[in-house]
């Protein structure tokens, strides 16, 4: 009965992926949205349960409280053994908060903004077994179980991207992403097969103790095993060198790109790393890495969004961006801050995305039926704050959180990391403050672009504001970006203390005064700035980007550091042209020319051994003759030697 | 019982054989009931099977040809016992799906067909190595005809060139066969396992009897006959080549070269592990550039098979444990696909992806079937592939860990294909108008898909019986070999 | 020196002669004719052994050999001019329908 009452957060969703699968071309599309989204938001109703009994638990006992197993082995061979285990300790509750929560919230935005799609049911299938899967990540009590979750939502990532598939450029970004991401996860993998050989387990408890006990004699296989954790981290959150799936990912309807590929998919590598914490901690070498690499992502990804002109894409980058703050934090050993900034992160970004998907949905719908221009673009934006006040003020909210501008959510979480880089690794901070600037500009230049100034093309001038169905996940969402700070107060810090027996060690500090006041001014600075070079820019819309007349340094923004070009023209030419020579050249001509070869070789002695064989009585008689002096020579030579 | 099962669609290709030629609806039902009564009476078989216990069971055992001490022999352990309901299993789908494929010789075809399950269970169950190569010899018979007379275009040159190729390759271990047979007085496979290591011509014997399997398997670079006559056979033939007959070869590797020469396996495992792995990225890149849907499969085939073959000669228990479910999850998973690939060419007599697309737009319910056994293949968890692919590459990582991480990067060519080919076919807009008129697949071929779609659910969700009725036997066999396990 | 040397080497260049004849002759009745050379340089031979070693061995088989000879003259002939009737010709090159 306890089992049950564990699982079946994940086991909602599913209930709700079985019944519209089968019975949804049957039943109205009111009915498919709210079944489905009334799944989830009992799946959050007993997250909060398990939240609530967790916290009556005592401290000390929470890791091991809520750690279950079914009783049935999903794999047992040989030594190797993963049963099906779950732990609910108070990482993993966390995020299942979260993720049941704004998935709930998506879940409610999408039954309007999926209004009419033919494919309305295999949206909320899709759109359940995501959370179903995600929960499985989440909740798994060892690495393969985890890993089982983390394909499954590759796999609904795939499927959600590519969710208007007669589009082909939908259908290639999902396979984009599939692949990109399978590379992390064979990186992954690796991690899983080292793990197994190094510690004879799979299961988190056993590892961590396995690390605990044997210590330096295990660093060299720990660090190569969170090494390739790491680069299985880097695929599904979007770090470089394998971040260039996400923004393509954008091909998805925007629900999905901010339930997925924003609030919690894409956060899965920190969630992992915070899960594997104690092997991280174990390989300084990795850390290093992880948040070198993190702070670079950040940068790089920053850069690239001051120039997108899809309102989409800048959010994408955007991501991208805060998502190198959170590995940054993981790489720096600051797992609750990360963690903080992946909450927060969610609340806003989710907020962010809907908003942009309301602006769309408001540009597509309420303007001219046959618009040639493309309705994500922001330069056939402008003024829709008149049009969309509602939208208009909670894209608002979300983008001052995302740049950090107090007290809003983003800012406590950025300057948590941010405080941390400072005190354990200059080069890492140099790097998030430098993004932080771009954050801050990008955000204030899309707000102009959108909202301000006059409106640039008729779709903007017809635009109507979404229905209740969408603003009202809207209004939850931007009250948790106000209100998400309060989660981890500096000099409180309820979050990090909650969050410390599952991630280390946490000791609250107060508020770093100068430092908080630097990225205040940075977050304000950026936004006027943004302000101030986009006010008066696009006012009919052939006009150029003001930063164009930056050269070059614009075009590597704008081509996306060219990384896309590059993996074009190197790894996917590189594999067409080894496949096809492969194909056509090695395996045709080669290997099935020689099998052909030998064929034909047979043939081609059987024809001349055939000539032998003319009819030609006489012939015959010849080889017969000399048959009969050679064996009678032989005889006599033979019969000479024996005498 | 398992004569009975052997020997049931032998009894049904003769009631078909003496039908009236008119009587199409009559061959197609004996035919039906000739294979389900096969697969009923396996299935009380694997009822009575013991998985505890290592050794043979349910023998059968008499004299045939007792001058050279040759006999009829058979019986079933945890390494054949999935391999018998595999084939038992598949021979009715194949029949439940021809009537869309096959429509001339009707009587031929289906006596034929269950020719052909008889001797692929011999095949599995032959615990004399004489019977096991007159199983084995005669199981190319119905194929080649299979191929030879309702395949494609180019019939002839694939039935040819598969016949020969595998014929030429079992040549050798006739010979080696008889050698053994006739020096150590004879072809009693329990007894010549207990003399394992009594050949002096060890390696060898271990290459003749290699040679002959790797070519069915295929092993790189022995696939070149697989490509083509996965393309030309008809759909029911390519489904029993790729998922019965291709089995044939990984099972003789695992029954005769790993218990018969334990010591030449080790020695020569490093170059078998070095070809499987090889095969494994080959025929993935290899199938990526195929424009036919068939052939593309048939290259995936070669690349799964390697990570079959690396699987037992990583020589430990995860690996070969490992590979005996990759087997049926090989036949699974592929021999799906070519029965959802030919739907499509029973729709629209052409299997050149190019002029696909969008078909799941049109047909919703096929599509998301061939999308479930895509994934399989491509190893997505919660599905078969994956279980089967981590516990090979586990067993593989303990016997050498540079390879298995080359094998694992099959896991992004994989995807990479499968993908490729699910969106050439089912996504974006169809590229000619002739697939306007596409219906969905019919509940009766849905039907015959369904049981290999749920069992790739099954195992991938729940593996537990299947790896514990192998395991025991496993077990005893490598630590009879001298392999214990790692 | 031996005194059947001289018979048995006429009956070897009898035979070679024969031999050559069926070798390189293509007239049919050439050829058969040098058959009936090599039996009787074959009979010569055996009579001179007979003489040398006083055994009547060696005449007995020459009569055999006479006798088998005679019968195939009469079916080698008849064959001959039934092909020759079929074909026109009695050249053995020509016939090489059973080649395979």
């Amino acid at each position: 009965m306890n089992q049950l009452l564990f699982i079946s957060p994940i086991l909602f969703p599913l209930l709700g992926v079985l019944i519209n699968a089968t019975l949804g071309k049957r039943m109205s599309e009111k009915a498919i949205g709210w079944l489905a989204s009334l799944l989830v938001v009992a799946s959050f109703g007993v997250s909060l349960i398990l939240f609530a009994q967790l916290g009556g638990a005592p401290e000390d006992e929470r890791l091991t409280w809520g750690a279950i197993s079914l009783g049935i082995p999903w794999i047992q061979a040989g030594a190797l053994s993963v049963p099906f285990g779950f732990l609910i300790d108070p990482l993993s509750a966390t995020m299942m908060l979260v993720v049941t929560g704004v998935g709930a919230l998506i879940h409610i935005y999408s039954i309007g903004y999926m209004h009419g799609d033919p494919r309305f049911a295999r949206f909320f299938v899709y759109l359940n077994l995501f959370v179903a899967s995600m929960l499985v990540l989440v909740m798994a009590d060892s690495f393969l179980l985890m890993f089982v979750g983390w394909e499954l939502v590759g796999l609904c990532s795939y499927l959600l991207i590519g969710f208007w598939f007669t589009n082909i450029k939908n259908a290639e970004a999902g396979r984009k992403a599939f692949v990109v991401n399978r590379i992390g996860d064979v990186a992954f993998i690796l991690g899983i097969l080292l793990t197994f050989v190094t510690f004879g387990a799979l299961t988190f408890a056993d590892v961590f103790a396995g690390v605990a006990r044997r210590g330096e004699s295990v660093q060299a296989a720990v660090a190569a095993i969170t090494l390739l954790l790491f680069i299985g981290a880097t695929g599904k959150s979007a770090q470089i060198p394998l971040h260039v799936w996400l923004p393509d990912a954008m091909a998805g309807p925007t629900p999905v790109s901010a339930l997925i590929h924003a609030a919690t998919m894409v956060t899965a590598g920190i969630y992992m790393m915070a899960r594997t914490h104690v092997m991280f901690e174990a390989a300084p070498s990795t850390q290093a890495v992880v948040a070198l690499v993190g702070a670079l992502t950040a940068l790089v990804a920053g850069y690239t969004a001051l120039t997108q002109f899809d309102i989409k894409r800048v959010l994408a980058y955007s991501t991208i961006s805060q998502l190198g703050f959170m590995v940054a934090a993981a790489g720096l050993g600051a797992y609750v801050a990360g963690m903080f900034h992946l909450v927060t992160h969610a609340f806003f970004k989710a907020l962010l995305f809907l908003a942009a998907g309301s602006v769309i949905h408001a540009m597509e719908h309420h303007g001219h039926h046959h618009h040639p221009a493309d309705p994500q673009d922001m330069r056939n934006m402008g003024g829709l704050r008149a049009k969309l006040p509602l939208t208009f003020v909670v894209f608002l909210i979300g983008g001052l959180a995302l740049a950090g501008v107090p007290p809003l959510a983003g800012f406590f979480s950025k300057d948590e990391i941010v405080l941390d880089a400072l005190k354990h690794n200059l080069p890492v901070f140099v790097l998030l403050t430098i993004s932080a600037i771009f954050t801050a500009f990008y955000v204030g230049r899309q707000l102009v672009m959108v909202f301000f100034g006059q409106p640039r093309s008729d779709m903007a001038r017809h635009a109507q504001e979404s229905p209740a169905i969408m603003t009202a996940p809207l209004v939850v969402l931007a009250a948790l970006t106000v209100l998400g700070g309060a989660l981890n107060l500096p000099g409180v810090g309820a979050l990090g203390y909650w969050l410390s027996p599952a991630v280390g060690e946490f000791k609250t500090h107060p508020l770093d005064v100068g430092l908080a006041g630097l990225f205040t001014l940075i977050a304000l600075g950026g936004l006027a700035a943004g302000w101030l070079v986009y006010r008066h820019a696009f006012t009919t819309p052939d006009l150029t980007d003001p930063l164009s007349r930056l050269g070059p340094l614009y075009a590597l923004s704008k081509n996306a550091w060219y990384l896309d070009a590059l993996y074009q023209a190197v790894v996917v030419k590189g594999f067409y042209t080894l496949s096809s020579f492969l194909a056509s050249v090695l395996d045709l001509g080669g290997i099935d020319g020689i099998v052909n070869g030998v064929g034909r070789l047979a043939r081609g002695v059987a024809g001349w051994l055939g000539r032998a064989q003319a009819g030609f009585v006489r012939a015959y008689g010849v080889l017969m003759l000399i048959g009969v002096v050679a064996l009678v020579t032989y005889f006599l030579i033979v019969g000479a030697n024996a005498r | 019982m398992l004569s009975t099962i052997t020997f049931l669609p032998l009894i049904g290709a003769l009631i078909v054989v003496v039908l009236p030629r008119a009587a199409g609806r009559a061959m197609r039902s004996v035919a039906m009931l000739a294979s389900l009564a096969a697969f009923l009476v396996s299935l009380l078989a694997l009822a009575g099977f013991d998985m505890s216990q290592a050794g043979y069971q349910l023998v059968e055992s008499q004299q045939w040809i007792p001058q050279y001490n040759i006999g009829y022999k058979v019986g079933v352990d945890g390494i054949s016992i999935w391999l018998l309901m595999l084939t038992t299993l598949l021979f009715p789908i194949v029949i439940a799906a021809s009537p869309g494929a096959i429509h001339t010789r009707e009587k031929e075809y289906y006596a034929l067909m269950l020719l052909m399950e008889t001797a692929t269970l011999g095949v599995f169950l032959a615990l004399d190595m004489f019977l096991f190569y007159v199983f084995w010899e005669f199981a190319l018979v119905p194929m080649y005809f299979i191929i030879g007379v309702w395949g494609g275009e180019r019939r002839v040159y694939a039935s040819v060139k598969f016949f020969i190729y595998t014929m030429a390759g079992s040549a050798l271990m006739l010979v080696a066969i008889l050698f053994m047979g006739v020096t150590a007085g004879t072809f009693d496979l329990e007894r010549l396992a207990a003399q394992n290591s009594l050949w002096s011509a060890n390696t060898l014997l271990f290459l003749a009897f290699a040679i002959a399997f790797v070519i069915k398997v295929p092993l790189f670079p022995f696939h070149s006959w697989l490509p083509d006559a996965h393309t030309e056979a008809p759909t029911p033939g390519s489904v029993i080549l790729a998922a019965v007959l291709l089995k044939m070869g990984a099972y003789g590797l695992i029954r005769f070269n790993l218990s018969l020469f334990p010591e030449a396996s080790r020695q020569l495992a490093p170059l078998m592990i070095a070809l499987a792995v090889i095969g494994i990225l080959y025929g993935a890149i290899v199938a990526f550039a195929q424009s036919d849907a068939k052939r593309l499969i048939a290259y995936s085939s070669v690349s799964h098979m390697g990570y079959i073959v690396l699987g037992i000669f990583s020589l430990n228990q995860l690996g070969v444990q490992g590979a005996l479910l990759q087997m049926i999850n090989h036949g699974l998973s592929t021999g799906g696909l070519f029965m959802i690939v030919g739907y499509l060419y029973e729709r629209r007599h052409t299997r050149e992806m190019a002029r696909f697309g969008g078909v799941w737009a049109k047909m919703p319910l096929y599509g998301a079937l061939a999308l479930i056994l895509v994934l399989s293949s491509v190893g997505l968890p919660a599905l078969n592939g994956f279980v089967g692919e981590f516990v090979i590459l586990q067993g593989a990582f303990q016997a050498n860990q540079l390879w298995a991480a080359f094998a694992a990067l099959g896991m992004v060519l994989s995807a990479v294909y499968l993908l490729t080919f699910y969106q050439k076919i089912f996504l974006g807009e169809s590229r000619d108008p002739a697939n306007d008129t596409l219906t969905d697949i019919d509940w009766r071929e849905a039907l015959a898909v369904a049981p290999l779609i749920a069992l790739c659910f099954v195992i991938g969700l729940y593996s537990l019986p299947f790896f514990s009725a192998m395991s025991a036997s496993v077990n005893s066999l490598l630590g009879a070999a001298g392999m214990v396990m790692r | 020196m031996d005194t059947a040397m001289p018979y048995v080497l006429l009956s070897a260049i009898l035979f070679a002669l024969g031999v050559m004849g069926v070798l390189i002759r293509r007239n049919a009745l050439m050829i058969f004719m040098s058959i009936e050379l090599m039996l009787n340089s074959a009979n010569l031979a055996l009579v001179a052994f007979a003489r040398q070693w006083g055994q009547l061995d060696g005449q007995m088989f020459v009569f055999f050999i006479m006798t088998v000879a005679a019968a195939e003259v009469a079916v080698g002939l008849a064959l001959i001019v039934t092909i020759f009737r079929a074909r026109r010709s009695t050249n053995v090159d020509d016939l090489a329908q059973l080649k395979g």
